[in-house]
């Protein structure tokens, strides 16, 4: 694999996490918990929309085959995305979708904080635009989970159980598979060993806050990366994809 | 050849002036710190455009007011350029922006919170004195970080009771 062929899959795997991160979080408007949480969540889903639209258009200039943005997120299936399995998880209550926001985002904001100075010039202003908006939902998620954590018996049982079922899925935030390595060899990507280090030390001071258990790592899922996705993607896709697939080349 | 140039630049920005944020139309897209440049060759005209947050549903529709109100001033050759770097962040509205907002009512993010680090530093630093932007005072409280729009937070007033809108440092 070319430094140049890395980068665009990078790019674009960067695209596929926040536009599937934004399709499940978009799922919360009308059944939110409350109306500022249901604002909260759809304002998180339109930065994350905003985002994969600037990944995919990079990644569509950047593979000189005139792929619009929207080819990209509408007309591909679901081996060709690569977003890691923890942001297809279905939401699950209120809780749950809290804990997979803090596990993304602060694996993400890290991610986006080394980025910003990759000599891919417009990856790293990509970065430096989207860290801002990464940085308040993290802070917003944080303390939610902190509320929970810290909160009722019930909700502490809940929101440890959501923690507990989705760390089977933390490890592939931090696998580095080929593109990761030449991204980091080539282009100043992150050092997944590092950036695990910072995730954990994160993590760990937020969940001590919240009063909840960190979860022994027992067996770890992945493959999300590589196109190996749970049976969760198809049905984001389908209901994503479908305008397009129903009407080719429809414009709106 | 140098003064022609200048006048286009000069008309160029006069009309960006008058050209409101569809969001918030007491503020300019030039108040709102978005105008980054007017890049004038020949008769053409560039204009540098940075959008607010990445998602934001406006930015199409302010690229496409920033051409058609040009094209209607007399500049007929005009292009959009989208600028990324530096991000765009809520120190870029200007001073008078931050009035125009008071004015009209919703409370003006706090200068230079963002050049100060704030954003990455402690993320769990959230709270700060928002003044209410209608009688002044201080004992507000937040009601909601979200609002209406992606920029904006949702406040009320202790003294005067009346809610109001904060818009957000990021």
């Amino acid at each position: 694999m070319s430094k140049d062929q890395a980068l665009i899959a990078y790019v674009t795997r960067m695209g596929d996490n926040a536009i599937v991160m934004a399709q499940r979080l978009s799922e919360w408007v009308g059944h939110g918990p409350e109306l500022e949480e249901e604002m909260a969540m759809s304002n998180f889903a339109l930065d994350y929309v905003g985002q994969a639209r600037m990944f995919f258009s990079y990644a569509g200039e950047l593979d000189g085959k005139r792929r619009s943005e929207d080819d990209i997120c509408f007309l591909r299936d679901g081996w060709d995305y690569g977003n890691v399995l923890l942001v297809e998880q279905p939401n699950g209550d209120f809780g749950e979708t809290i804990a997979r926001l803090v596990l993304f985002e602060t694996f993400y904001s890290l991610q986006l904080e080394a980025l910003a100075t990759s000599p891919a010039t417009k990856l790293a202003e990509i970065a430096a635009r989207a860290i801002k908006e990464s940085t308040y939902h993290l802070r917003h998620a944080s303390n939610w989970l902190i509320r929970l954590g810290d909160g009722t018996d019930e909700s502490h049982r809940r929101v440890q159980n959501a923690i507990d079922r989705l760390w089977t899925y933390t490890a592939e935030l931090f696998e580095a598979d080929p593109v990761d390595q030449i991204m980091q060899s080539e282009w100043q990507g992150p050092d997944l060993t590092v950036l695990r280090e910072h995730w954990h030390r994160q993590i760990d001071e937020l969940l001590a806050k919240a009063t909840l258990q960190k979860p022994e790592d027992g067996w770890m899922d992945s493959g999300g990366k590589g196109g190996h996705h749970s049976e969760h993607l198809g049905y984001i896709l389908a209901e994503m994809q479908s305008m397009q697939r129903t009407y080719p080349g429809a414009n709106w | 050849m140098q003064a022609a140039r200048k006048t286009l630049e000069t008309s160029a920005w006069e009309i960006l002036e008058q050209i409101p944020d569809p969001e918030i139309p007491v503020l300019s897209i030039v108040d709102l710190g978005i105008v980054r440049s007017v890049e004038v060759d020949g008769t053409k005209v560039t204009v540098g455009v940075a959008p607010t947050y990445s998602g934001c549903p406006a930015t199409e529709f302010i690229e496409d007011s920033v051409v058609k109100s040009l094209q209607s001033g007399g500049i007929t050759q005009v292009s959009i350029r989208r600028v990324l770097s530096p991000p765009w962040t809520s120190d870029w509205i200007s001073d008078r922006g931050r009035q125009k907002l008071r004015k009209y009512g919703i409370a003006p993010p706090e200068k230079g919170a963002v050049a100060r680090g704030r954003l990455l530093g402690d993320p769990m630093a959230t709270e700060r004195i928002v003044a209410c932007p209608r009688c002044g005072s201080e004992n507000t409280e937040k009601v909601s970080e979200f609002g209406s729009t992606a920029c904006k937070a949702s406040y009320k007033c202790i003294e005067c009771l009346e809610p109001f809108e904060y818009f957000k440092c990021i």
